[in-house]
């Protein structure tokens, strides 16, 4: 039993001109300087509304919060700190000592953990819900338009509104109590408040993956489909050989940002626990950690940001490199493939 | 040569960064004494008119000052929003924001940063006729810096129908459990969520135990006194043999209110603003039937917590003579009448409080007068946000059970200490 | 064996298909899923505000109050002017980053320099940093130089968060464009431009779409920002749901809020409708293959 390949299934016609002049890494004037062109308005804006903020947090994450003259009772500048704030971060100092439970300090491992902890559960749900979704919503039936529609509800609205609308459902007096019969504490008990963080999430955000996944599953053919049938490849099968390497491109750039997302999450744990991230902090993120921290000090606080982003950052780095996400197929990859 | 265009972006940004960092921090004095005599056009920022009171109260003005017309700008509902949204004004020593209402507790902290115009002098605002924890609230170093505009104290909510006489110490209230449970209602309730709510409650439990959370130079911890456990552990006694059902470590003001409007709540400690609504909400079950006192104390009212709204020049506006005029319009007995009659809200002026005809159409005014009276802010510190996050992370573990008190004090006064000698 | 005649035969025996009712089941799921919260919306938004907290699953205490109160200027709340604001941040939003983005996508896929994975590691770089940390330096950089409460600067960086997202979709769905077909068309005579807009962007179509509905909701759906740098008359919806406040202080306006997000929902849905058909219509058989 043959299995069609991705390459060969998408190069069904006369093949591409194999004999051009094959253009070696080397930089030809027209391509390099029309390349920069086309790619520098990109560069230019994250330079401006994210590169100018970033170095500005770096730059004053490396100074001392201000403090307290006790002569005059008014903040004075701190000094250079270097890199205590980092270091105050990492270890949970407070001072000369540990940080004790009601300070920001004693909360970084544990907002580390639950950050963690958040995003490989709700990625992992919602890639597999998300899946199915999709393979659904691909299927020919009556009223596919309106399906999918009310799929794009939960993602579409606000998240400011769906993170009331949760919290007021969840409340100990509200309607899914209700409904269950129960008196859980939903937005404070440790797992129970997880659940209802991790239900919320997954609820909105399904149908992004689902509506990424659609798109790369509209590129299949069916008669790539119908072949392999016809072959005797199980469902199953088709799934493993067919769909998943044709939706592999959209469907990581969709895991690879919904990560980056659910690493950086902070409304919905927020307003589900009015700040207060429940019971022992279990649902306490870093960016909440950060919100808190600007309140006590601003320089602390970018040098948690700037922590979060390198955390971040190695997340992808592996993600990208492990997983051998190769997020982007460039014009080579393809032509080469394609034979 | 790629690198190069980036190379200047950043060279860029790095400059930029070097520009806005010279800006400073803080106020100084050089802020304090800039325009002083300016007059013209202002901005007054407060958090959301829920009772559209202040909308007539500036048009009023502007009809009476056309020269310096106030604009009003309204902030979200959300108290740790409209905090955020002025340290980012001030740190951007936005000359925009003129007038701004603080939260009482706020004062100390903005004054410690320089933001605020010290009202004294040329900028004094007579405070005379105010009730005296209001001025209070509005004093850092001994310098009044705010003016108080709006007060708020905790009553306690009761139902007259079950309880005739309401208690007057914390144990009397206890006692009357019994016929919570006969009813099949929760005993008690106040707000216990992790947020500030809760360093309200808490702070009131200590405060009428007689102990005290911060000292008055506002960075010395005192939490760790035997007054202290004795009032936290009143609330997590409480929590244990289900005096205060376990479900209210949930609750904020309006969970505990939805809980005594649906009748299922004896005993209820909340603001003001739950009297109108329990009296005339459709879904309303206990209309008629219930009634206000001051917080159970040691013998005598308890101490309740200050709340309330303050109003505060801003060291960056430009037209600072000005500011301070509408500040003290605000202050004036005519919009104290005004904010009282139209929205409900708690004048700070004493007199206002026995007056017949207010009293008639607010019953709790005399009720509300006492347990100001004996409010006490809490605590007056500039490190504010760091202390409230202190007691409140700490006295919420103590609630759920995982702590004893007397750890949980222990263990404030370890974070206060880290929270004011940062 | 072929399961397609296996499962002809099924029906023809039984007349009963198997494939459609799990199609049927997973639909069912799929709508109730989406939904079933948002019917809990929808009913509270109709309930009377003295009946907030009331928990019967079917409407009941029937009002419209909550839509007037969403509208009524005299109280503050201007949802309308917010809905226009939103449309147009939005709006702009998508369709400047979706023509920058197929730019920086052309080039990363179809043309030759150096640097490319640089570029492409900057761009998700950008994605990296928590954006609550990006407000206060935004905010400060845009009162020095007085553009708060300006579209601009709420569209702004509003394009440069949903840049990375859309670069990189756009890159994956334009490599896999049969680039093949572009050449063919300029060998016949097309410039460049030409080659791609007659031959590529059609094919690209349900990509495009895809990635102007994300950036779209993505701006739509952007609070932290806009609820700094926006003022009183360019606030978009997300912002001036946050402003709702009830009767009285500390009452939480539930009743307003699902309002809110019942009107916000509905026009969404629209735009939404009519965007999935253009996904859909984009690729039929052979269109891949020419």
């Amino acid at each position: 039993m043959s299995v069609t390949t991705s390459d060969q299934a998408v190069e069904d016609g006369p093949p591409p001109d194999d004999t051009e002049p094959r253009r070696t890494g080397r930089l030809t004037q027209g391509e390099g300087l029309r390349g920069m062109l086309l790619v520098a308005p990109t560069l230019i804006a994250l330079a401006a509304v994210i590169g100018y903020p970033v170095v500005r947090a770096i730059v004053m994450s490396l100074q001392q919060d201000e403090g307290l003259d006790p002569a005059t009772g008014q903040f004075v500048e701190g000094g250079f700190a270097g890199l205590t704030n980092y270091a105050d971060w990492i270890l949970q100092r407070c001072g000369n000592v540990e940080c004790p439970p009601g300070t920001l300090g004693a909360l970084f491992w544990p907002s580390v953990f639950n950050t963690f902890g958040l995003t490989v559960v709700t990625v992992a749900i919602e890639v597999t819900l998300g899946l199915w979704f999709a393979s659904i919503m691909h299927r020919k039936f009556k009223g596919r338009g309106m399906v999918r529609a009310s799929v794009l509800i939960p993602w579409a609205i606000p998240t400011a509104v769906t993170s009331q609308l949760w919290y007021f459902i969840f409340s100990v007096d509200g309607i899914f109590n209700k409904l269950l019969g129960t008196q859980i504490l939903w937005t404070d008990d440790k797992w129970a408040v997880r659940f209802a963080v991790v239900l919320a999430d997954v609820w909105k955000t399904t149908p992004f993956m689902a509506l990424l996944i659609l798109a790369g599953l509209q590129i299949i053919s069916d008669e790539v489909y119908e072949a392999a049938k016809v072959d005797g490849a199980s469902a199953w099968q088709r799934f493993i050989h067919i769909t998943l390497p044709l939706v592999k491109p959209a469907l990581l750039v969709a895991i690879l940002f919904r990560t980056l997302d659910v690493l950086r999450i902070f409304d919905l744990p927020y307003i589900l626990t009015k700040g207060g991230g429940g019971e022992e902090n279990a649902v306490t993120t870093l960016s909440m950690l950060v919100v808190a921290q600007i309140r006590d000090g601003f320089n602390s606080a970018a040098a948690l940001s700037t922590i979060t982003f390198v955390i971040i950052f190695l997340v992808a780095f592996i993600f990208v490199k492990f997983l051998g996400a190769h997020v982007v197929q460039t014009q080579q990859t393809q032509r080469k493939g394609a034979r | 040569m790629k690198s190069m265009p980036r190379l200047s972006a950043m060279a860029m940004a790095g400059a930029l960064v070097v520009t806005v960092n010279a800006c400073g921090a803080g106020g100084d004095d050089n802020d304090e004494q800039q325009g002083v005599d300016a007059r013209g056009p202002i901005t007054y920022v407060q958090g959301k008119d829920n009772s559209n009171v202040v909308r007539p109260l500036v048009a009023r003005w502007n009809k009476e000052h056309p020269d310096e017309k106030v604009t009003f700008k309204e902030q979200s509902d959300e108290a740790d929003q409209q905090h955020d949204d002025l340290v980012q004004h001030f740190q951007a020593e936005d000359a925009g924001y003129d007038v701004v209402s603080v939260d009482v507790v706020w004062t100390a902290e903005f004054a410690a940063r320089g933001w605020l115009q010290p009202l004294e002098g040329d900028f004094a605002i007579d405070t005379s006729q105010m009730l005296a924890p209001t001025v209070e609230a509005g004093t850092y170093n001994d310098k009044l810096y705010t003016a108080p505009v709006s007060s708020d104290g905790g009553l306690l909510y009761y139902r007259k129908d079950l309880v005739p006489n309401p208690p007057r110490t914390w144990d009397e209230m206890m006692g009357m459990c019994d016929i919570a449970r006969k009813n099949k209602m929760d005993c008690y309730a106040g707000q216990f969520a992790q947020y500030e709510g809760l360093t309200v409650n808490v702070a009131e439990a200590i405060n009428t135990a007689g102990g005290e959370i911060v000292e008055e130079n506002g960075t010395t911890p005192a939490v760790d006194s035997p007054e202290s456990v004795e009032g936290l552990g009143r609330l997590v006694e409480a929590f244990e043999n289900g005096n205060i059902p376990g479900k209210a470590i949930t609750y904020t003001e309006e969970e505990g209110r939805q809980s005594f409007q649906a009748g299922n709540l004896l005993f209820l400690r909340n603001w003001p603003y739950v009297y109108a609504l329990a009296q005339s909400e459709g879904g309303s079950k206990v209309k008629g039937k219930f009634g206000v006192a001051p917080l159970p104390g040691e013998d005598g009212p308890g101490a309740s917590s200050l709340g309330g709204h303050n109003a505060a020049v801003s060291v960056y506006s430009d037209h600072k003579a000005t500011a301070r005029d509408f500040v003290e319009y605000l202050t004036s007995e005519q919009s104290q009448r005004w904010f009282l009659e139209q929205g409900s809200l708690a004048p700070v002026i004493e007199s206002l409080y026995s007056e017949e005809p207010l009293v008639k159409q607010f019953p709790y005014l005399p009720t509300l007068k006492t347990s100001i009276e004996n409010a006490v802010p809490r605590p007056v510190t500039p490190y504010y946000p760091a202390v409230t996050e202190a007691v409140q992370s700490n006295a919420y573990t103590a609630l759920k059970g995982s702590k004893p008190a007397d750890q949980a004090v222990s263990d404030m006064s370890d974070a206060l200490k880290a929270a004011t000698q940062q | 064996m072929a399961t397609a005649e296996a499962n002809a035969r099924s029906v023809r025996s039984t007349g009963f298909d198997g494939k459609k009712l799990r199609t049927y089941l997973g639909v069912a799921f799929i709508v109730i899923w989406g939904l079933l919260p948002f019917y809990w919306m929808v009913v509270v938004a109709f309930r009377e505000v003295g009946y907030t907290f009331e928990t019967t699953p079917w409407p009941t205490h029937v009002t419209l109050d909550n839509f007037r109160t969403a509208f009524d200027e005299s109280l503050g709340n201007q949802f309308g002017q917010a809905l226009v604001n939103s449309l147009i941040i939005s709006t702009v939003t998508t369709v400047a980053a979706l023509v920058i983005g197929v730019f920086c996508a052309y080039a990363l896929v179809r043309l030759d320099f150096r640097g490319k994975f640089a570029i492409l590691g900057l761009v998700l770089a950008a994605s990296m940093f928590p954006p609550v940390a990006l407000v206060t330096p935004l905010f400060q950089l845009f009162t020095d130089i007085g553009w708060i409460g300006s579209y601009q600067a709420l569209i702004i960086p509003n394009i440069s968060f949903a840049l990375p997202l859309t670069v990189y979709l756009l890159t994956a769905f334009f490599a896999e464009m049969p680039w093949g077909l572009e050449e063919a068309a300029r060998i016949d005579g097309c410039t460049k431009g030409q080659a791609f807009r007659i031959v590529i962007l059609p094919l690209a179509a349900p990509g495009l779409f895809t990635t102007a509905i994300i950036a779209f909701i993505a701006a739509w759906n952007e609070f932290l920002l806009a609820a700094q740098l926006s003022d009183k008359s360019t606030q978009p919806v997300t912002v001036a749901i946050a402003f709702f406040t009830g009767a009285q202080p500390q009452q939480v306006p539930y009743t307003a809020i699902m309002a809110a997000g019942t009107i916000v929902t509905i026009p969404l849905v629209i735009l939404v409708l009519i965007f999935q058909r253009r996904i859909v219509t984009g690729l039929t058989a052979g269109g891949v293959k020419g």
